[in-house]
């Protein structure tokens, strides 16, 4: 079986496409051509790679999590360590991509949306070394809630424009990028931060975070000898879950869970979890994918805990693989992800970001399900630093329970 | 021959069309019909209905503020075709073009509104969102209920696709004469009369031009050489501005009687 997705109109089946306003189709096209040549081009690839390892720090190690897997009491549970990448996220393997395509296009300025901001901060980051400037979108909510990385992108140069619009939140943020790069199109390049958006985004971001399951896959094989039963990622857009999952396509006996955020839980309406509970299909941000949609096709405020996750649409690649049944997508409401936030820090000593911690709550129903002779891959795509106020404030005087 | 068509063929020569665009349902459904009246009082040839959206990512603060304003009011799609029709039982002249984005019409499905835009009087629909490559089922649907399928050119716009658009595009074409969202300013007329020239060859269809013409100067400048000019952003501040329906529709009429009056006295320069 062999995976060629998606199409050369960026279609993976009826999903993706290139929903946008006339003014982005030419720059769209552009950017098309220059990503399809540059990944062609063996020095482009080659300072990719160079950067990946001695800026980003890859590989990133595959953990085995011992004091979790006993707690679980089941398969073997193993951690993708992107929480140890410069910038504490699996972001940066895309935005370095980016970066090196904006140059290569003649582009002087970055722009980006963010929501829990490790994305802003891996944009600015990479935005700082090679002297572009720095425009990064976040929602006024956003701001107020991941206030540590709004003080590291400024600290790294870059302005952050409050979004105080609509559920100021990442949906918000995109929109304003997206006018912002309409407006700009000619100096600009935008780094998106998902499998999200316009064709070709969602293949290029894509292909820029597959270097997650292709350095996971070697370093299970030569760990165990064999293939994981399983392998766990959280979704929002889906990033760091399509960048696990897509050197595993192949591989059928592998199982593939995408977790989304059921926030207060599915039943309140008040989660973000279009595939598991959503509206169905639906275009927005230039793309036709699962969305989360009222009777009247206006697009829906979601919650979640985690503010990377809080997002009503998916990357159309997700889509695409519910449909055709090759992932399953399940979700975990706030207090499941905070209550695997704490497990994981006290067992493991590691700070999970809530985003990964949502697929970390999942691997530990999984894996007493497996079994014992069973192991799984999680992927730990960042680090809970920037959520330490967000836990304390959401429990209270729990915070610090001894 | 279409209301669309009847429009540009009699202004043909004379004088470019004057298109209004406002958000349909704001501030609240039931201004949307009276404020529709003033406007062709005031001199519209064709009026151009925004439906709202709660991410429309082409415009800019203005017509955002006047989507929100219009779905706290409990606007919907299906409310807006429903007030064309209401429109249409005293005018049954004036063109009515409704532009939106795709997720709402999508949620209604094409062929259901599509049928629904013919019977309410609806002309032509300009979704924002979907270029031609996207737009092969959504046309065939418009077709069959002999709508308008209208679509957007650019200054990005390579002559490449400017074939593809023309030959997707019914009624008449869109130009947006800058690059940015709806409402900007900075609108370079002499650059926008040469690119224009340039497609003009290319193109049998009217060319309206929007984006960035704020007052009747620069409506009057666009129409010496546009089939048509489209007034948005400007119309909708004045109906953010507030005050009793009344009063906000009478200065809405003024404003508009103002750009129409200019491009009536250019009427006779040379197009």
């Amino acid at each position: 079986m062999s995976y060629e997705q998606p199409d050369e109109r960026g279609h993976f089946g009826p999903y993706g496409g290139r929903f946008v306003a006339e003014t982005l189709m030419g720059p769209l096209a552009d950017l098309e051509r220059a990503y399809h040549e540059a990944r062609r081009d063996p020095a482009f690839q080659a300072e990719l790679a160079q950067d990946l390892r001695d800026y980003v720090g890859r590989p990133s190690p595959l953990y085995l999590a011992e004091r979790l897997t006993a707690q679980a009491g089941g398969a073997r549970i193993y951690l993708k360590r992107e929480d140890l990448n410069h910038t504490g996220a699996h972001k940066v393997n895309n935005t370095i991509g980016q970066a090196l395509l904006a140059r290569r296009m003649g582009k002087k300025r970055l722009i980006a949306e963010t929501g829990a901001g490790q994305h802003g901060v891996a944009t600015a980051t990479v935005a700082a070394r090679l002297g572009l400037s720095c425009v990064i979108y976040m929602g006024a909510e956003d701001i107020a809630r991941q206030a540590p990385n709004v003080r590291r992108m400024r600290l790294l140069g870059a302005e952050v424009v409050s979004v105080t619009l609509g559920s100021q939140t990442l949906k918000d943020a995109m929109n304003e990028a997206m006018r912002d790069w309409a407006t700009t199109v000619d100096e600009t390049f935008y780094v998106i931060g998902t499998v999200s958006g316009p064709h070709p985004y969602p293949a290029m971001v894509r292909d820029f975070q597959a270097v997650i399951g292709q350095e996971a896959r070697q370093q299970f094989l030569e760990r165990e000898g064999r293939l994981p039963q399983a392998l766990v990622a959280c979704v929002g857009g889906g990033s760091n879950a399509i960048g696990l999952f897509h050197a595993f396509l192949n591989d059928a006996e592998v199982a593939l869970y995408g977790v989304e955020a059921a926030g207060k839980g599915l039943a309140s309406g008040r989660h973000a979890a279009p595939l598991t509970a959503g509206s169905g299909r639906g275009v927005l941000h230039g793309a036709r994918s699962y969305l989360m949609f009222d009777e009247d096709g206006q697009i829906r405020d979601t919650h979640s805990i985690s503010a990377g996750l809080d997002y009503p649409g998916v990357g159309p690649e997700h889509a695409w693989l519910k449909d055709s049944g090759r992932a399953q997508y399940v979700a975990v409401d706030d207090d499941a992800a905070l209550a695997a936030f704490h497990a994981l820090t006290r067992l493991e000593g590691i700070l999970p970001a809530l985003e990964s911690s949502h697929a970390l709550a999942y691997a530990q129903i999984l894996a007493a399900r497996l079994g014992r002779d069973a192991a799984l891959i999680v992927n730990l795509s960042g680090r809970g630093d920037k959520d330490v106020e967000t836990v304390a404030a959401h429990e209270g005087g729990r915070a610090c329970r001894a | 021959m279409s209301r669309i068509k009847g429009t540009f063929a009699a202004l043909a020569g004379r004088r470019a069309a004057l298109i209004p665009f406002i958000t349909g349902g704001d501030p609240t459904p039931s201004a949307t019909v009276p404020l529709m009246h003033a406007l062709v009082r005031a001199g519209a040839d064709i009026i151009e209905i925004g439906m709202p959206f709660s991410d429309p990512m082409a415009d800019g603060p203005a017509i955002q503020m006047a989507h929100q304003r219009a779905l706290a009011a409990g606007t919907t799609t299906r409310m807006i075709i429903d007030l064309v029709a209401a429109f249409r039982r005293d005018d049954a002249h004036t063109p009515v073009v409704l532009m939106g984005y795709v997720n709402p019409v999508e949620t209604m499905g094409y062929g259901v509104f599509a049928m629904a835009c013919a019977k309410a009087g609806v002309d032509g629909v300009l979704l924002v969102d979907m270029p031609p490559e996207e737009a092969a089922e959504w046309r065939a649907q418009a077709q069959r209920a002999g709508v308008d399928t209208i679509f957007l050119l650019s200054p990005t716009t390579s002559m490449e696709r400017l074939a593809v658009i023309a030959a997707a595009s019914t009624g008449f074409l869109y130009y947006v004469a800058l690059k940015g969202v709806t409402g900007a300013s900075h609108l370079n007329i002499a650059e926008v009369a040469q690119r224009l020239a340039a497609m003009r060859r290319h193109v049998a269809l009217p060319v309206g031009v929007g984006f960035g013409i704020r007052d009747a100067v620069s409506a009057a400048e666009v129409g010496r050489f546009a089939d048509a000019v489209i007034v948005g952003s400007a119309i909708v501040e004045k109906i953010a501005a507030g005050g009793s329906v009344e009063t906000m529709i009478a200065g809405v009429e003024a404003f508009v009687r103002d750009v129409r009056a200019a491009l009536t006295r250019d009427g006779d320069l040379p197009r």
